[in-house]
């Protein structure tokens, strides 16, 4: 399998504080990679890296063979890089089909279009609907997001990074907050995209992250301390002992 | 250009600086603490020029009008924050600017009908009002250095109040974490008060140190409180020593702007084209530099720390 | 979905024509019969108007909160008065003009360019700082104007002569009137088509979570500029029209007193809804001419009305904001 992401001897530190310590990972193509480790390990801090919210002190970042170490994070979605948050951010005041259809926008070019109105382009309300089937929205697509159940919201901000043709997806802990239920869904859901994108998935449900992950990396204080099939990092002694034994 | 103008307008900017920290430091005391923004400072500077104008002329002298017009100020301060800030402190800052711009309004016209439209002047007493001989040949007003002196110990006086004092000690805390310190059982609701007052006391006091030389007069509020705003835009919003760099930096880059900016001009284009041009760009130039300053540091020159 | 009771649909859209048909007939009524100061009035209120709808644009639809759109007004008017007073009084050719076409462009460039070159630094910023530097920029073009002795300085300049267009004539009260009313309806059309448009929806997402936006990937920053200077250009052309209509400019126009009651008008009228600024400005020109009936000092009950609205309206004007959002159709 070819690499789809390559990260190189990542640096981050604020204040004396390292939040990525000489980090490298390699996400080849088709695969679930999990990241796990103890909270304030710096998943979150590699994920805003990675889609260019925070820009890495030294070290590199390619996607596709392209160097993206420095690139504006607006322009990263256009590579085939999508990215969903830990606390949900969603345009609260407008709905479900507004939100998808804004990101299926952000990938046709520009949106400096001022006359026609929007919410009647058929095509583009009908793929943004069905994008709103896929995550089992299609009931809500006129809802404004403020009066969606927690998990419903979550689906849409899946749905959002689906939208667009990303190869990769940045899933900062979809399940966070979920109940039995609407996390089940979410797994069902993340299970049916395995190897039609590639996804890094940085996740607290160990039983979710063993059971959907092709790959698994741990990562404590900024740096990855191991990285392999699931069964592999669930015997690993150090990460045992650095992170699974605590729990 | 000869020294002696030179030293003067160096002065000048620097009483100037000194006015704006006054002003921008209340400001960012109220912005960083109360995340507040209250536009209604500049009312207060003028109101303050009209209460000691007022008291001037009821007690026959300034310095003692200026003693008893601070904790008229300070009140004034108190009822502002009592009936219109408090009420908004947990709203959007739309609501504080449109609030604090309705009490513009109010406090604009209430000075117009106890005052009157015109300005007043304010007479100095005499050991303040002669000449001074700060080195040889080169003589300055008596009064420029007694401002720039009052200023400085009020800056002073600050420091040393947010520094190394309970009060301060709790200013500080509150800024970084309020419900921390309303958990160590203080009441958070005075100390915003106290801080608000001590704003309006040090915004009410640049009024009262410059009315004597312009008046005090209705439109000296709204014509300082923008140019605080570029301080503290320059400095970083809530942050003390950005305030005094940068007003600093503003007042001296203004004043010596309009001082010398034609005989710069002079160098290198006709006196004509500079005649015409210097005094554009001069009222130009503090903005230009804030919006020079901000697109490399969008966050002003000293950011305070994150809150 | 938000469900409307689709009686109480009708009547909002049956009284939003009677509002437009009534700001275009009453003021024609009562000039017929002899009451020209409405006329006057109504052309006043036209112009605030459209300020007001330009404005709009960006603090409804796009959440920006400019307090120095007054800036526009006033080089709307200046691009005007310039022109003309070098016609009259020789000097800069180039421009000396009566043509209302050239003025107009004139104004409209002008505008544009104001806007887009603080726009790049305004934008770069936001909430308090946007406030306090849109403020800021106002300011530096007030003193600049009052820095130009050759324009009146702080006094200010009578301009003798109007724009000149062909088969119209603004020294006309009527025309005066119909042109700006009928611009106002035109502008407030074209600004709901903008609102309703793909480029109106991303404004919408970027009022509603910037970040967000940006991880979709738009360079929020340009289309906050391009909607900054639209609506820059539609005040700038309020300005133009305000110029006529007063044959009056001074830096006075660019005080922000003016830029807080254009807020004031926006906010007041309901954000983010076509008619809200038309709302806002009767509201503010009818509060304007009956206090200030009542007192010179009108702007002390003015001020504490708006205190009131700020302090009691719950949930504060913001709440109006979002509401404002859901009537909207």
């Amino acid at each position: 399998m070819t690499e789809l992401l390559s990260i190189k001897g990542l640096n981050k530190s604020y204040g004396g504080v390292k939040a990525t310590d000489d980090l490298n990972l390699s996400i080849l193509k088709g695969e679930l990679h999990a990241i796990i480790g103890p909270n304030g390990g710096g998943k979150t801090t590699l994920i805003s890296q990675l889609c260019g919210n925070v820009m890495p002190d030294s070290g590199s970042v390619h996607f596709s063979g392209r160097d993206i170490t420095t690139m504006s994070e607006h322009k990263r979605p256009h590579l085939g890089m999508s990215r969903t948050y830990q606390i949900t951010s969603l345009i609260r005041t407008m709905s479900v089909l507004d939100n998808l259809q804004l990101a299926i926008q952000a990938q046709a070019g520009h949106s400096f279009r001022f006359w026609s109105d929007v919410r009647r382009h058929q095509i583009e309300r009908e793929r943004a609907s069905s994008y709103a089937r896929q995550v089992g929205l299609e009931g809500q697509i006129q809802s404004r997001v403020d009066n969606l159940a927690h998990g419903e919201q979550r689906r849409l901000e899946v749905a959002m990074a689906l939208t667009s043709n990303s190869c990769l997806l940045l899933l900062d802990e979809p399940l966070a907050g979920l109940g039995g239920q609407e996390a089940a869904e979410m797994i069902k859901l993340l299970d049916s995209l395995k190897g039609h994108k590639t996804m890094l998935l940085i996740e607290h449900d160990m039983d979710a992250v063993f059971s959907l992950a092709d790959r698994v990396s741990v990562l404590v204080y900024g740096h990855i301390i191991a990285t392999g099939p699931p069964e592999d990092i669930r015997q690993n002694a150090e990460v045992q002992q650095a992170y699974l034994g605590e729990a | 250009m000869d020294t002696t103008l030179l030293v003067i307008q160096l002065l000048n900017g620097l009483q100037l600086g000194i006015l704006l920290f006054l002003v921008a430091s209340g400001l960012t005391l109220v912005f960083g603490i109360l995340d507040f923004v209250n536009l209604a400072h500049g009312a207060v500077y003028m109101l303050g020029a009209f209460i000691c104008a007022s008291l001037t002329f009821v007690t026959g002298s300034f310095v003692w009008a200026v003693f008893f017009a601070l904790p008229l100020v300070a009140i004034a301060g108190y009822l502002l924050e009592r009936f219109i800030a408090q009420p908004l402190y947990e709203r959007d800052h739309l609501d504080h600017v449109l609030g604090t711009f309705g009490a513009i309004l109010v406090i604009d016209t209430l000075a117009h009908l106890v005052w009157g439209p015109a300005g007043i002047a304010i007479p100095l007493p005499a050991y303040l009002d002669g000449q001074i001989e700060i080195l040889t040949e080169i003589v300055v007003p008596t009064y420029r250095l007694t401002i720039i002196a009052a200023g400085l110990s009020a800056a002073a006086g600050l420091y040393w109040l947010v520094n190394f004092t309970r009060l301060g000690m709790l200013i500080r805390a509150g800024a970084s974490n309020r419900t921390m310190v309303s958990a160590l059982g203080v009441d958070i609701k005075t100390l915003f008060s106290l801080v608000f007052a001590l704003g309006a006391v040090l915004a009410g006091l640049a009024g009262m140190l410059i009315a004597p030389i312009t008046e005090a007069s209705l439109g000296m509020g709204n014509n300082i409180i923008i140019t605080a705003f570029v301080v503290i835009i320059v400095g970083g919003i809530g942050s003390m020593k950005g305030a005094f760099y940068a007003a600093l930096f503003i007042g001296l880059i203004d004043t010596l702007g309009r001082a010398f900016l034609d005989d710069i001009f002079k160098l290198f284009m006709s006196s004509a084209a500079a005649e015409n041009s210097a005094p554009a760009l001069s009222s130009m130039l503090i903005y230009i530099l804030m919006a020079l300053i901000l697109s490399m540091r969008p966050q002003g020159l000293f950011p305070p720390k994150l809150r | 979905m938000i469900v409307m009771n689709p009686t109480k649909n009708t009547t909002k859209r049956v009284a939003k024509v009677v509002i437009l048909v009534a700001v275009l007939i009453v003021p024609l009524m009562l000039s017929t019969f002899g009451f020209t100061f409405y006329l006057d009035l109504a052309t006043r209120l036209s112009i605030l108007a459209i300020a007001a709808v330009g404005l709009n644009l960006i603090l409804g639809y796009g959440g920006m909160v400019s307090f120095g759109h007054a800036a526009y007004l006033g080089i709307g008017a200046y691009a005007v008065g310039i022109p003309a007073h070098h016609w009259l009084y020789g000097g800069l050719n180039m421009v000396a003009s009566t043509n209302g076409f050239l003025q107009i462009g004139l104004a409209i460039l002008a505008s544009a360019l104001f806007a887009f070159l603080t726009g790049l630094v305004c934008l770069k910023v936001k909430g308090v700082y946007f406030i306090m530097i849109t403020m800021a920029f106002a300011q530096m073009l007030y003193y600049l104007l009052v820095s130009i002795s050759e324009y009146g300085g702080d006094d200010g300049l009578v301009i003798d002569t109007r724009s000149e267009f062909p088969l119209i004539s603004l020294d006309d009260p009527l025309q005066m009137f119909l042109v700006s009313v009928l611009s106002l309806f035109i502008i407030m059309w074209g600004v709901r088509r903008i609102a309703k448009s793909q480029f109106g929806m991303v404004l919408e997402g970027i009022k509603g979570n910037e970040a967000r936006m940006i991880s979709l990937g738009y360079n929020t920053f340009r289309y906050k500029l391009v909607a900054y200077v639209i609506s820059g250009v539609i005040c700038g052309f309020a300005g133009a029209l305000l110029g006529n209509f007063t044959t009056f400019i001074s830096p006075e126009m660019i005080d922000w007193a003016r830029s807080g009651e254009l807020m004031f008008m926006v906010i007041l009228g309901g954000v983010a809804t076509t008619m809200g600024p038309l709302l806002g400005a009767i509201t503010f020109i009818v509060v304007e001419e009956v206090l200030s009936s009542l007192t010179i000092y009108w702007h002390l009950p003015f001020g504490l009305m708006l205190i009131g609205i700020v302090l009691f309206v719950r949930g504060g004007l913001s709440s109006l904001l979002e509401r404002g959002q859901k009537t909207d159709d």
